[in-house]
């Protein structure tokens, strides 16, 4: 089965960058295809290399990045929202790429299911 | 075309698949910047050309109230892009009645023409969709 | 169709907005702070049971467990699942729709 994901919001204010990363692990352990997790709202801030949560906490952003790295997941960043909150490509970490809300549509066309993960 | 759709070439990449999306609204405007990024999601879904309606439940019936004046937070008032969304095919626009009652609003404090439905319909078209999004 | 609840019962009214729109044959999965309406002995509890007798209740383990919640104390009938059973409930039910 082919999932897309969407997370709406940012790392370590809420849980649910943490929910859809280990919904995204369990389903590819499964053997299902992710083909997909499009970050919108506060949730582009989970593309930020900059971040750098202390020693002993789970590090939200390169989790994504080793995951996606891993196991061909495309990570896409929603332009409109990144603009506004400053998320460019120099801050972009590894895996993860800045376009448009198209790809949010079309992953709801192409996967067989759309999970919603936010506030 | 491809800036809008964010570098998707439909006819390649969809394969002419139509599918229903409901874009379900529970939250109010300006508090939280959900209904408006929301909004910015159905204008990109036109271009795709899918089965599209939009729901308004909860506090996400405030975003359609009359009368938004926004000058004075100096945020932008996205209501009137509610009236635009038939001008992009997207007609299909839901309210439920219990979510309305209790708010003391009715059909007439709306910016838009709606179809005002029970929660029990509600719940069957969304029970007939593809993909529900909600902000 | 399943439906997610992430809030507390006790903090928003999620859980009547989705309890008001899930069909009978339907399910619902509680995660994150929507956990607690998953415990018996509150007032939600009655209402959940109420709901129970037409939609099928799932909760998050891992959430239940990080928030010190007794999975012996969760209501009978409500299924514990982990993250893999939380993938399952989307292929059986099919759409889903996140109460957020």
């Amino acid at each position: 089965m082919k999932f897309g994901i969407l997370v709406n919001e940012g790392p370590f204010q809420h849980q649910a960058s943490d929910t859809a990363y280990h919904f995204v692990k369990a389903a590819l352990e499964k053997g299902h295809e992710v083909h997909r997790v499009f970050f919108y709202h506060d949730g582009v801030n989970n593309s930020n290399k900059l971040s750098e949560p202390q020693q002993d906490d789970r590090n939200i952003v390169q989790r994504w990045s080793k995951l996606a790295q891993e196991h061909g997941i495309d990570l896409v960043v929603c332009v409109a929202a990144a603009l506004r909150r400053g998320i460019k490509d120099e801050i972009l970490a590894p895996g993860f790429r800045i376009s448009g809300l198209g790809q949010l549509v079309e992953s709801g066309i192409q996967a067989d299911r759309l999970v919603v993960f936010g506030d | 075309m491809s800036e809008v759709t964010g570098g998707v070439e439909m006819e390649e990449e969809t394969g002419g698949t139509v599918k229903k999306f409901m874009f379900v609204n529970r939250k109010a405007p300006y508090g939280t910047i959900y209904a408006l990024e929301a909004l910015e999601v159905v204008l990109i879904s036109a271009a795709f050309d899918q089965d599209v309606s939009l729901v308004f439940l909860d506090d996400g019936v405030y975003q359609l109230k009359k009368g938004q004046h926004t000058k004075a937070v100096d945020m932008k008032n996205f209501s009137p892009t509610y009236r635009a969304l038939e001008g992009y095919d997207i007609d299909k626009l839901y309210v439920e009645k219990e979510s309305l009652e209790q708010r003391g609003l009715t059909p007439d404090d709306l910016v838009v023409d709606v179809q005002v439905l029970s929660a029990d319909e509600i719940s069957k078209l969304m029970a007939e969709q593809d993909v529900v999004l909600s902000f | 169709m399943l439906h997610t609840v992430n809030k507390s019962p006790f903090q928003t009214r999620t859980l009547e907005s989705c309890l008001r729109h899930a069909l009978p044959g339907s399910a619902v999965l509680l995660i994150e702070d929507g956990v607690y309406a998953a415990m018996q002995g509150t007032p939600i509890a009655d209402k959940v049971r109420a709901a129970m007798e037409q939609v099928r209740f799932y909760v998050l383990g891992p959430d239940l467990e990080a928030r010190g919640m007794d999975g012996d104390k969760v209501i009978e009938g409500i299924e514990i699942v982990d993250y893999g059973g939380f993938v399952d409930l989307t292929i059986e039910y099919g759409t889903v729709q996140s109460w957020l």
